[in-house]
């Protein structure tokens, strides 16, 4: 199980780090998301799958009666989940508003803040 | 008195919601915003007397017991950036107050603005690595917003390398967290330090730390990391960016440190790495300076630039160098931000960023330019401001572990500062006004409120450049406390360190 994961994982990242690499800005940011995706199966995958039985006690007891899944990747994901959806959300705004300022979603065409733009700067402010 | 560690993001958290719910009233988010930036300056002024008092803080969330609930702990370091956060926020809110336009306060910079200082304020006082990714974003998606606020095409542009980059560190933090937990069990800071020891030093721990210090050195911006930097912060406004250029890499080189102390072992080639990098970080940012006119990307260049003496201090790894870097910080935060501040206002009565544009300051504005003075001289390391001495004992550091290379370096990139600084005076100051026209005189109360939190840091510089010692003496007993972290595990856990 750990090693298919593990193929998973490595064959997630590949894709994502190609994407990342593109010009185009929409790629760019799908390869943000299946990163930001695959890392929290490495959290998932540190905390070991040794079950699936929910982390509950039984009343009365003091500890579980059978091996249980780790509770604790669960909360980290969780978190991580919610801080990354939030991210990508204001990324793919900020992306749409690029598209709709500058006319591209080619990295490579805008560098509006760059040197040979300061006097274009000055005039627009 | 328990509560007390959490005491700075709680201020900003309850300023957020104020602010938040006073929205659509200018004035009352004004009030909640001074005294909020007043509160949390006290805050961190008390919160510093009892860490070095009474030791140690820590407040386990919860009281779920050490390692397996979030501690937030309040040891020296984190009281000493706390005390320069409350202090240099303090400053900048006033400022704040007169520069921000009418329009962006109404697009709810007030907000973004203690969020950010929340997420600050987070990292510096937890003590557990997921926690500190998590504060990390707070102050992340806060200064996304920042940056953007006011929507003109060069802050779009500037936005989006930022966010792109930053946005890949925070991931690989997030990545060699996962692994860290997974071989250790554990993410409790304390606990690591006790923990990691008992592990083989492998070629895993290896890679886990070069992966969290890669996201951290993106944060700090060092070489060969730092482009998101000059691409960004210089499409801003100014308190914006004064902000930033004091705490934002500062936080960066603040996890740094933590991480090399809590997990390199000593004599690491990692250290050899960060040296090289430090020393590469220091003349790349000043050259890159040295070809610049618009004032705020040049200083820009120099945040990079400064960034390397304190990952210098950092990587020569003595007590006596990370206390020389710990000042140096401290130094170049007060200065740096002070430096922002004035060509602000030089930017605001000239209405340009362009230094070539901007002059005849000297003959009008003597005051403005006699306040340039002391954070420009002190950012050079001319003698005996503030600078020099941070530069000095970085210099005795390096040449007590005969690292003579490092030194001539940081000597050489001292020499091409001084010329950046004499750019700015004779651009700014001495130079004649092409267009005296375009100089307007502001209105004396702005022109009050701009003046008040930069004297405030000069006087602070000053005291720094005169007395020494009293500053380096706090900071030494911190470091020495740094190296022996018995105490700290001691303080978290509850127990003797075995």
């Amino acid at each position: 199980m750990s090693d298919t994961i593990c193929w998973l994982i490595g064959s997630l990242i590949t894709i994502s780090i190609y994407l990342m690499l593109s010009t185009q800005l929409m790629r760019w940011l799908f390869g943000i998301v299946i990163l930001s995706s695959t890392i929290n199966l490495v959290i998932l995958l540190a905390g070991r799958l040794s079950s699936t039985v929910p982390a509950f006690i039984p009343i009365g007891q003091s500890k579980p009666d059978q091996l249980v899944a780790n509770p604790l990747p669960q909360a980290l994901i969780l978190t991580a989940i919610v801080i990354g959806f939030g991210l990508l959300a204001f990324s793919l705004i900020l992306v749409r508003r690029v598209w709709r300022t500058f006319n591209t979603t080619n990295s490579d065409q805008i560098h509006y803040a760059e040197f040979q733009y300061l006097n274009v700067m000055e005039e627009e402010k | 008195m328990n509560w007390l560690p959490v005491l700075p993001f709680l201020i900003c958290f309850l300023a957020l919601i104020a602010i938040s719910f006073s929205w659509s009233n200018i004035l009352l988010q004004k009030i909640w915003h001074l005294l909020a930036a007043t509160a949390l300056f006290i805050a961190v002024n008390g919160l510093g007397y009892v860490v070095f008092h009474q030791g140690i803080l820590v407040l386990q969330v919860g009281h779920y017991p050490a390692p397996y609930g979030i501690s937030i702990v309040i040891d020296p370091l984190s009281a000493i950036l706390l005390w320069m956060t409350g202090l240099i926020n303090w400053c900048v809110s006033i400022y704040a107050l007169a520069d921000i336009h009418t329009r962006r306060q109404k697009l709810g910079f007030y907000p973004a603005y203690w969020v950010l200082l929340m997420g600050i304020c987070g990292a510096f006082s937890t003590g557990d690595l997921f926690n500190l990714y998590v504060w990390f974003e707070v102050m992340l998606i806060a200064s996304f917003t920042l940056l953007v606020l006011g929507n003109q095409k060069a802050q779009l542009d500037g936005t989006l390398k930022y966010v792109s980059l930053n946005l890949v560190a925070t991931i690989l933090m997030l990545l060699s967290i996962a692994m860290l937990y997974g071989m250790t069990g554990t993410l409790n800071m304390a606990d690591l330090a006790q923990k990691l020891p008992m592990y083989p030093f492998s070629g895993m721990t290896t890679s886990i730390i070069l992966l969290l210090a890669l996201a951290f050195a993106i944060k700090a911006a060092l070489f060969p990391l730092f482009f998101w930097l000059p691409a960004a912060y210089h499409t801003t406004n100014v308190t914006t960016v004064a902000i930033f250029a004091a705490l934002l890499t500062k936080v960066g080189v603040y996890a740094l440190i933590r991480l090399t102390i809590l997990l390199l072992p000593n004599n690491h080639y990692i250290l050899s790495l960060l040296l090289f990098s430090a020393g590469m970080t220091m003349l790349t940012g000043v050259l890159g300076a040295a070809s610049q006119f618009h004032i705020r990307r040049l200083l820009s260049f120099h945040i990079i630039s400064q960034i390397g003496y304190m990952v210098m201090g950092l990587a020569i790894y003595t007590p006596f160098a990370l206390a020389s870097a710990i000042f140096f910080m401290a130094h170049n935060m007060l200065a740096k931000t002070n430096l922002f501040l004035i060509t602000g206002i030089c930017s605001r009565i000239g209405h340009s960023s362009d230094i070539r544009k901007l002059g005849g300051f000297y003959q009008h504005f003597p005051v403005i330019a006699f306040l340039f003075f002391i954070p420009a001289f002190s950012l050079a390391g001319i003698p005996p401001s503030s600078g020099f001495w941070g530069k000095l004992l970085l210099l005795k550091a390096a040449f007590d572990t005969s690292h003579y290379f490092i030194a001539a370096l940081s000597l050489f990139v001292s020499v091409l500062t001084l010329y950046s600084m004499t750019k700015i005076w004779s651009y700014i100051f001495w130079k004649e006004t092409s267009s005296p026209d375009k100089i307007t005189n502001l209105p004396l109360h702005v022109y009050y409120i701009y003046l008040l939190p930069i004297i405030l840091l000069s006087l602070i510089t000053l005291a720094m450049g005169f007395f020494p010692q009293f500053f380096f003496n706090y900071i030494l007993q911190t470091t020495e406390q740094l190296f022996h972290p018995a105490l700290y595990i001691q303080a978290v856990l509850g127990v003797q360190p075995g």
